[in-house]
């Protein structure tokens, strides 16, 4: 694993990955659109709003996932200072607030006709809420210290914190009487959707995730050369210093 | 593109949703290309000045 975490190394491995998955996300984005609008039967209750949900809830998922990530890619900057970790992390949390805004647009945007209201203020809606929040407190201290060091840690001690809320939103419709609808596919007794809806879901979640994992390399790939500018911009002015001084 | 015109009476909320992902995702794809860009340029204006990491010396 430590041979990965070399910025070099790195570097070469995304750059022979990234057409392969890019190629790979939009054949399953194009794939889950298709079964998503020609495939897929209107729900027998929601009717054609179902159709909201093969984005919200991949949106969702990704939301809770990608806090997951930069919590575990925090223990690793905090505590073994893999040299990627941060970086990871850092680029991790516009991600994730896109896709955690994204789940609350639509979550809205199908909450509307399905329960007469935009916003409730309940435990799954607000715990969401909470999680997007957190992504921009995350953001604020990568954009307010100047030193990756300080801001990496000050970063990974707010991250892992802040994961007390993603267990807490996974169950918080079982915890607590919400008017958003329990969990339908991770559950002991199996998926309660039928599978020509629940197909297409898995595909689009599949290749929400791919999004994300190019997203995710190509950012990673910006921060770790914006890395090297700052340090060549820092020794250009240093080199410039000393031969001020010896002239 | 009949599945358009069969969108019911909550059409304009489906239809808002899938905007709202291109917008979205679609921003956040373009921002980090042009961040990326960006970098690769910068990068390649100190080189030519003769700025180079140690390891490439």
């Amino acid at each position: 694993m430590q041979r990965f975490a070399n910025p070099t190394r790195f570097m070469q491995i995304s750059d022979a990955v990234m057409p392969w998955l890019a190629g790979l996300t939009l054949l399953l984005l194009a794939v889950g659109l298709y079964l998503a609008w020609f495939v897929a039967p209107p729900d027998y209750q929601q009717g054609e709003t179902v159709r909201i949900m093969f984005i919200h809830v991949p949106a969702a998922w990704l939301a809770m996932a990608v806090y997951t990530l930069i919590a575990a890619a925090s223990i690793g900057s905090l505590i073994w200072r893999h040299p990627l970790a941060d970086v990871a992390a850092k680029v991790a949390a516009p991600i994730g607030a896109c896709f955690t805004l994204l789940a609350l647009i639509t979550g809205m945007l199908w909450g509307k006709p399905m329960w007469g209201a935009y916003w409730v203020w309940d435990a799954r809606l607000t715990s969401v809420l909470i999680l997007f929040f957190l992504y921009l407190g995350l953001i604020a201290i990568w954009q307010a210290v100047d030193d990756y060091s300080r801001a990496g840690r000050t970063a990974a001690i707010l991250a892992i914190v802040g994961f007390i809320n993603v267990p807490i939103i996974k169950f918080s419709v079982d915890w607590w009487n919400t008017l958003h609808q329990p969990a339908s596919i991770v559950r002991i007794d199996g998926p309660a959707i039928h599978p020509s809806i629940l197909v297409p879901l898995l595909v689009m979640a599949i290749a929400f995730t791919c999004l994300f994992a190019v997203l995710q390399l190509l950012s990673m790939k910006a921060e770790i050369l914006r890395r090297r500018v700052a340090t060549l911009q820092a020794g250009r002015v240093a080199s410039a210093i000393q031969a001020q001084a010896a002239g | 593109m009949t599945i358009f015109a069969d969108l019911g009476p909550h059409a304009g909320f489906i239809l808002a949703a899938y905007g709202a992902a291109v917008v979205l995702v679609g921003g956040l794809g373009a921002w980090i290309v042009a961040d990326y860009r960006r970098q690769l340029r910068l990068l390649a204006e100190l080189e030519s000045l003769g700025v180079k990491r140690r390891s490439s010396r």
